[in-house]
């Protein structure tokens, strides 16, 4: 009698957890659905190849331009500039975190990189807007700081949580053995760290720098406080709009084609991001064999 | 087998409580229903606080009466209203020849759109033909209108921004300013502003602190009374669009008048915006 109505609940447990992970992919589905098909009809509309490549952005003019490829360059530059800033200094202070540093001063550091992890992106944003945006203006003598520069510059703190905290785990995760045989060979400790430990923690850091473009391509609030939002082709020291930033700024007041091209622009950027979730779960199965 | 009449068990069970959900909400609403009269407007994000205002101080004297508001622009209210999806559509620009054939537009306030600079600026005053060649970028340095030998730096707003669609179309600029940023809001304007001594941008006159200084245009500088005179240029009309031909509800119609009496005055004010003249 009990061992059945036990059954009866384990069934029922088993069902309902059922539905909590279907739950999950429904909303996948109808999200990629819900993009496909408000995105696709403003493509089609204005043509694939003129939105794609287009240089101009004039959506409220009396002929208007849905040209988007300024606002894909400058995601593209954008992301690849705070890779380029960010990467370097997150990796080298996971390596300082696992390895260099006193037990103490580690986990304080540990414990302010999930802090910067937990600062919302619009106080990034305000942040950049105050100090950042008039600081460039002033060091490198041009007349507005709002630029893609600025943008680099915050973008490139924002990824540094992602970049530290996978890259930490990464190199801890690095066998004992390797190092001591390292060590026992005559090695140096720094010798040690840079010879044997990132490169066996290499797809571990790969993924830290996966996950972090990943972070900075689909950033909207922050960078709109920061890089002046005009839709130009990318200059570093010019004004420019990304993809994130496009959909964001413009969808309030939106209609009509305009509003769907919008919905467009929010397809690329899925598109990007998918390609992105591609990388890392091949980058994931690599590491695994 | 089992497993799949378990699945089909759950989702009905959890649908069934769903629909219970439903039916109580519903037959919740129709109690509370018979003794509020709802009027709902549509329309212009920047006559939020102009009908923000009147509503509250509508609404205290008429209990049973609520007024809503969907900020959604003013293309998108004047839509509404034609459709019949709210009772008054608020509009921040005048009615377009083609609107006008089933809609009219009934003024309730003034908005007066004021051209700040930085307060280190020297400039005191521009004319209108001045301002829309420094926006389409024919004026590129202060020093062309007499301040400082510095290039102009263009802060606008996103394009479909009721503000920007004013200044643009007042200014005869549509569609051809080369704005160095575009932000998303009057506060981010007037904050660019205030931070960049170079900087120009336009807000509207409510708005506008001390924190930045506006320059008077056509040697008028903008207030209550130039605005209502006239002799701004710079201004624009907030616009209560209703259905032509079709009867507003009574309690649309009573709220309608209520906006548009001179007991409404104060309110505007208070809301930054100026009163019409009657």
């Amino acid at each position: 009698m009990r061992k059945s109505r036990l059954k009866v609940i384990e069934k029922l447990m088993n069902t309902f957890f059922m539905v909590c992970g279907i739950a999950a992919l429904a909303f996948v589905i109808i999200i990629t659905a819900f993009l496909l098909v408000s995105g696709i009809p403003a493509i089609k509309e204005i043509c694939f190849v003129k939105f794609i490549c287009g240089e101009v952005w004039k959506p409220t003019a009396a002929e208007p331009m849905y040209g988007i490829l300024p606002f894909i360059s400058t995601s593209v530059f954008g992301t690849l500039g705070a890779i380029i800033i960010g990467v370097p200094i997150g990796v080298l202070s996971a390596i300082y975190i696992a390895k260099a540093a006193p037990k103490k001063c580690g986990t304080a550091l540990k414990s302010a990189v999930e802090l910067l992890a937990g600062i919302p992106s619009v106080v990034y944003g305000l942040v950049g807007m105050i100090v950042i945006v008039p600081f460039v203006r002033e060091i490198f003598n041009i007349p507005d700081g709002a630029n893609l520069f600025s943008a680099i510059i915050v973008l490139s703190i924002m990824i540094l949580p992602s970049v530290i905290s996978v890259s930490e785990t990464a190199i801890k995760a690095v066998p004992k053995e390797y190092e001591e045989g390292s060590l026992a060979l005559g090695a140096t400790k720094t010798e040690t760290t840079f010879k044997i430990v990132v490169p066996a923690a290499k797809s571990g850091i790969m993924t830290s720098v996966v996950l972090g473009i990943g972070r900075a391509i689909g950033e909207a609030m922050a960078v709109m406080m920061v890089s002046g939002n005009a839709s130009n082709m990318p200059k570093l020291f010019g004004s420019v709009r990304f993809l994130t930033t496009a959909v964001a700024s413009e969808m309030s007041y939106s209609s009509g084609l305009h509003r769907d091209a919008l919905f467009s622009i929010a397809l690329v950027l899925f598109i990007f991001i998918l390609i992105i979730n591609l990388i890392l779960n091949f980058g994931i199965k690599e590491k695994k064999r | 087998m089992k497993k799949i009449a378990g699945v089909i068990l759950t989702v009905s069970l959890i649908l069934g409580v769903l629909v219970g959900c439903s039916e109580q909400q519903s037959s919740q609403v129709t109690e509370t229903t018979p003794q509020q009269s709802t009027v709902s407007t549509d329309g212009s994000t920047s006559m939020e606080k102009v009908i923000g205002y009147l509503s509250e101080a509508y609404m205290e004297e008429k209990k049973d009466t609520k007024v809503t508001y969907n900020p959604t622009g003013s293309g998108a209210g004047i839509q509404a209203v034609s459709e019949g999806r709210c009772d008054i559509g608020l509009s921040s620009r005048d009615l377009k020849d083609e609107e006008k054939a089933n809609l009219t537009g009934t003024v309730v306030a003034i908005d007066g759109i004021a051209v700040i600079v930085n307060n280190e600026n020297p400039i005191e005053n521009l004319s209108v033909e001045q301002i829309a060649k420094i926006y389409t970028g024919e004026i590129s340095n202060w020093k062309e209108v007499g301040g400082d030998d510095q290039a102009i730096v263009l802060i606008g707003r996103e394009a479909a921004s009721g503000t920007r669609d004013g200044f643009e179309s007042i200014t005869k600029t549509t569609d051809k300013c080369k704005y160095t940023q575009e932000l998303t809001s009057t506060g981010d304007v007037i904050q660019t502003v205030s931070s960049n001594p170079n900087a120009i941008g336009y807000a509207s006159l409510a708005s506008v602190k001390d924190s930045v200084k506006m320059i008077k245009v056509d040697n008028v500088s903008p207030s209550k009374e130039t605005i209502q005179n006239g002799s701004y240029k710079i201004q624009r009309n907030f616009v209560l669009v209703t259905k032509t031909g079709s009867e507003l509800s009574s309690a649309a119609k009573d709220f309608f008048e209520f906006a548009t009496s001179s007991a409404a005055d104060e309110l505007i004010e208070k809301a930054g915006a100026i009163p019409v003249v009657r």
